[in-house]
């Protein structure tokens, strides 16, 4: 039987590798540009123009044509090709935007199709913000609440909770710290969409998790003799069919979303996307691993009580 | 327990054919609607499938009550607010329009709407009638003046004075114009609620003489001089032609908002943006769930293609409960969808995964199909309730929001992990009973069928 379990350490320091240096990018975010994320007119307040011309404009030009009609903060970019531009400035409003569209048809010869319009007031923002920290925080607590009722038969049900929280913590971290990555690479922005995909990735970790806990469960009833570390590895390998399947299945979709599915949905199925891996890892490489390592009281968990000592002895014996 | 079984097998049978026929998109006989969706009778658009602003165009407006610090909005002055901006938009003339109240404010939504921007407009000219205390009127203030009063600055007055509210416009009950008999001058005629009449009839009784201003959106529509103390009904006169006193008259009748409100949200997707997102999602939820049914009967086989049968079955149970319900589509809600036919066939999988253990571990066939689905039952039903408590958290997230992005993606999650507890559990447990039952003996020589 191949033992998963043995290598945990190896697991611990691969993701401190890749989540550390997401905390870094966040913290140079941070420290730049005052958030670990760019955000997007959800939060910040603004309004958000896509416009489609019949001829290219390079961005440069459109962001000197605002500034020529006395609005100083803009931001142009493309979008899926040259002919479409996204203008990110303060509020408009509609005689603003009327005024600017006539501009703009002298400037450039013609008037664009507008394809989107979007304007968030500016008070708006703070509260949006806090209502997102409290719903992840409040999905974090349910989840944890629910999986300790779910583990309630089992020795030690808190334990279970916490490793899938931690696990989901991890998830959570990494495709952060890929967006944040992204949004330096390319401007991606967190929007209320990125807030889904966050809640999203959440749901799925646990899934996931719990399948795999759920017949750590099942076998530390049917073989009662055995050390935790024998039936964890047993229930990975167990479960390890099932993880593949699932992932490969879900990749699918999310493949086909990602080629086919529309530039609009794009950065929310690909924070998903890398989620979603995070959380397979997660289960197999994370969660169950922590389980074992809070059992042998490894590192950090030796804090957690002593009385046990004797029967981890035993049970090596 | 057999025949019980065939008996379930027949009704599940049933139902899908119904869900595939409701989820077909044709236009269904009107008994049909009725019997399937008598929630939605009368409803030229029952049975179809709702599509949000962002499929199909369209602008989305999001309105809020704009007072001082420390002054809030009711329940009822929002609902009110609703009440009468329904009935400005029903005025632009945009089908399907709809006006809803969320926590704290309004949303407006105007499919298919030509030019958003003027809609926009018509709904902020909405205007704010208010009664303001002139006094004795020392800076000669007259109609077409702007003036800043205790609910708000104007955006452009006359004077710096700011002058006293002494109610809103909704405490009308009724306005009229009227012709006095014997110099065919036109008046306009009002009626005041009962709140109205106590707050009137005080203010009016010590102020005879005095000037009141009728003040829309700040700006002074008519300024008379009180006459006698006014209770529950009252007249204002003035140099009026009829025309001049009717539009007085409807700007009092229907421009009355409890409170000012103000534009916080607006989100306009063009005709042929959402005409794209609707191709592109289709053509990658076609590819998407290809793949997938391709995948399940290459991996599975016998189970994999019962499991296809069920997906297949998933989808047309999710279309048709979008549009009993109804649940309007929007993009992320696709996605949603899309990801709950993920955990549809992760059900199936775990299914089979334990079945094939099972047979591997020397069972019998039947035996092996009854622990496969009993085994791994407590892991789809824990977490797919964490999956289903994590799209509640969403749900209430989105309404508190107004985000009804967030909203979509949540409806369409939560039904999903529901469906696929029937289609992927109980339905393919349910088919596979009965092939075992009818097909046992040549399905034993055929363990390949089962991938083992």
């Amino acid at each position: 039987m191949y033992d998963i379990i043995k290598h945990r350490r190896w697991y611990y320091i691969f993701s401190t590798f890749v989540i550390v240096p997401g905390l870094l990018i966040m913290l140079y975010s941070m420290i730049t540009i005052g958030t670990p994320f760019r955000l997007a007119i959800d939060f910040t307040g603004g309004s958000l123009w896509e416009l489609r011309f019949q001829e290219p404009i390079p961005p440069g030009e459109m962001v000197s044509f605002f500034q020529s009609q006395g609005i100083r903060d803009v931001n142009v970019h493309t979008i899926g090709d040259e002919y479409t531009l996204v203008i990110r400035t303060k509020p408009l409003d509609p005689a603003e935007k009327q005024q600017l569209l006539e501009a703009m048809a002298q400037a450039f010869g013609h008037e664009p199709e507008e394809l989107q319009f979007r304007a968030v007031g500016p008070t708006v923002g703070k509260e949006v913000t806090r209502t997102a920290f409290i719903a992840v925080f409040m999905a974090s607590l349910v989840i944890l609440g629910f999986i300790i009722w779910a583990f309630r038969q089992v020795d030690h049900p808190v334990r279970y909770g916490v490793a899938a929280i931690i696990a989901m913590v991890h998830d959570v971290l990494v495709a952060s710290a890929f967006f944040s990555l992204m949004g330096f690479i390319a401007g991606w922005e967190v929007d209320a969409l990125f807030l889904t995909a966050l809640l999203t990735v959440i749901g799925f970790s646990v899934q996931d998790t719990i399948v795999v806990f759920d017949r750590i469960r099942e076998n530390s009833r049917r073989r009662k003799g055995e050390p935790f570390d024998i039936i964890a590895n047993r229930s990975l390998l167990e479960t390890m069919q099932r993880s593949i399947a699932t992932q490969i299945n879900a990749m699918f979709v999310m493949i086909a979303l990602l080629l086919f599915g529309g530039v609009t949905i794009r950065q929310f199925i690909a924070t998903m996307f890398i989620g979603m891996l995070s959380g397979t890892y997660s289960s197999i490489f994370i969660a169950t691993p922590l389980l074992v390592s809070w059992h042998n009281r490894e590192g950090i968990f030796g804090w957690f009580g002593g009385r046990k000592k004797t029967k981890i002895k035993k049970v090596s014996a | 327990m057999q025949s019980r079984n065939n008996i379930v097998l027949l009704i599940i049978i049933l139902l899908v054919g119904l869900a595939t026929a409701i989820a077909l998109p044709i236009d269904h006989p009107d008994w049909f609607k009725n019997i399937v969706a008598p929630h939605q009778k009368g409803d030229p658009n029952a049975l179809t499938l709702r599509l949000g602003l962002d499929l199909r165009g369209g602008t989305q407006i999001q309105l809020m009550p704009d007072l001082p610090a420390g002054q809030s909005a009711t329940e009822d002055d929002l609902e009110r607010a609703r009440a009468i901006i329904e009935r400005r938009v029903n005025g632009l003339g945009v089908s399907e329009s709809l006006v809803q109240t969320g926590r704290d404010r309004i949303i407006v939504a105007l499919p298919g709407v030509e030019d958003p921007d003027a809609a926009i407009e018509t709904l902020r000219s909405t205007g704010q009638l208010e009664f303001v205390d002139l006094g004795d009127n020392p800076e000669g203030l007259g109609a077409g003046d702007q003036i800043n009063t205790s609910l708000g600055p104007a955006p452009n007055p006359r004077t710096e004075t700011v002058y006293e509210t002494i109610m809103t416009g909704d405490k009308l009950k009724n306005v009229d114009v009227r012709r006095d008999p014997n110099t065919q001058q036109p008046y306009i005629a009002f009626e005041l609620t009962k709140e109205g009449s106590e707050i009137f009839g005080e203010y009016s009784g010590n102020n005879i003489g005095k000037f009141l201003a009728i003040v829309m959106d700040k700006t002074i529509l008519s300024a008379p001089v009180i006459r006698a103390k006014i209770t529950d009904s009252g007249i204002i006169e003035g140099d009026f032609t009829v025309e001049e006193a009717q539009n007085l008259a409807i700007q009092m009748k229907y421009g009355a908002l409890p409170v000012p409100l103000k534009v916080i949200d607006v989100r306009t997707v063009g005709p042929s943006l959402g005409e794209d997102s609707i191709r592109r999602s289709l053509l990658a939820g076609t590819i998407g769930v290809i793949v997938v049914l391709l995948f399940m009967l290459a991996y599975y086989r016998l189970p994999g293609f019962i499991a296809d049968l069920a997906l297949l079955s998933f989808v047309a149970f999710n279309i048709a409960l979008y549009k009993i319900i109804p649940v309007v589509l929007t993009l992320p809600g696709i996605a949603g969808f899309l990801l709950t036919t993920g955990t549809a066939v992760d059900a199936n999988i775990l299914i089979f995964e334990r079945m094939r253990e099972e047979l591997r571990a020397g069972r019998s066939l039947p035996s092996a199909v009854e622990a496969g689905f009993s085994r791994a039952w407590t892991s789809i039903l824990d977490s797919n309730l964490s999956t289903i408590l994590t799209g509640l958290i969403l749900l209430y997230f989105g309404s508190n929001f107004g985000a009804s992005v967030v909203q979509g993606f949540a409806v369409t999650l939560i039904i999903g992990v529901l469906v696929s507890m029937f289609t992927a559990v109980f339905a393919t447990r349910t088919f596979m009973r009965f092939m075992i039952q009818y097909f046992a003996e040549p399905l034993k020589r055929k363990l390949s069928w089962f991938s083992v």
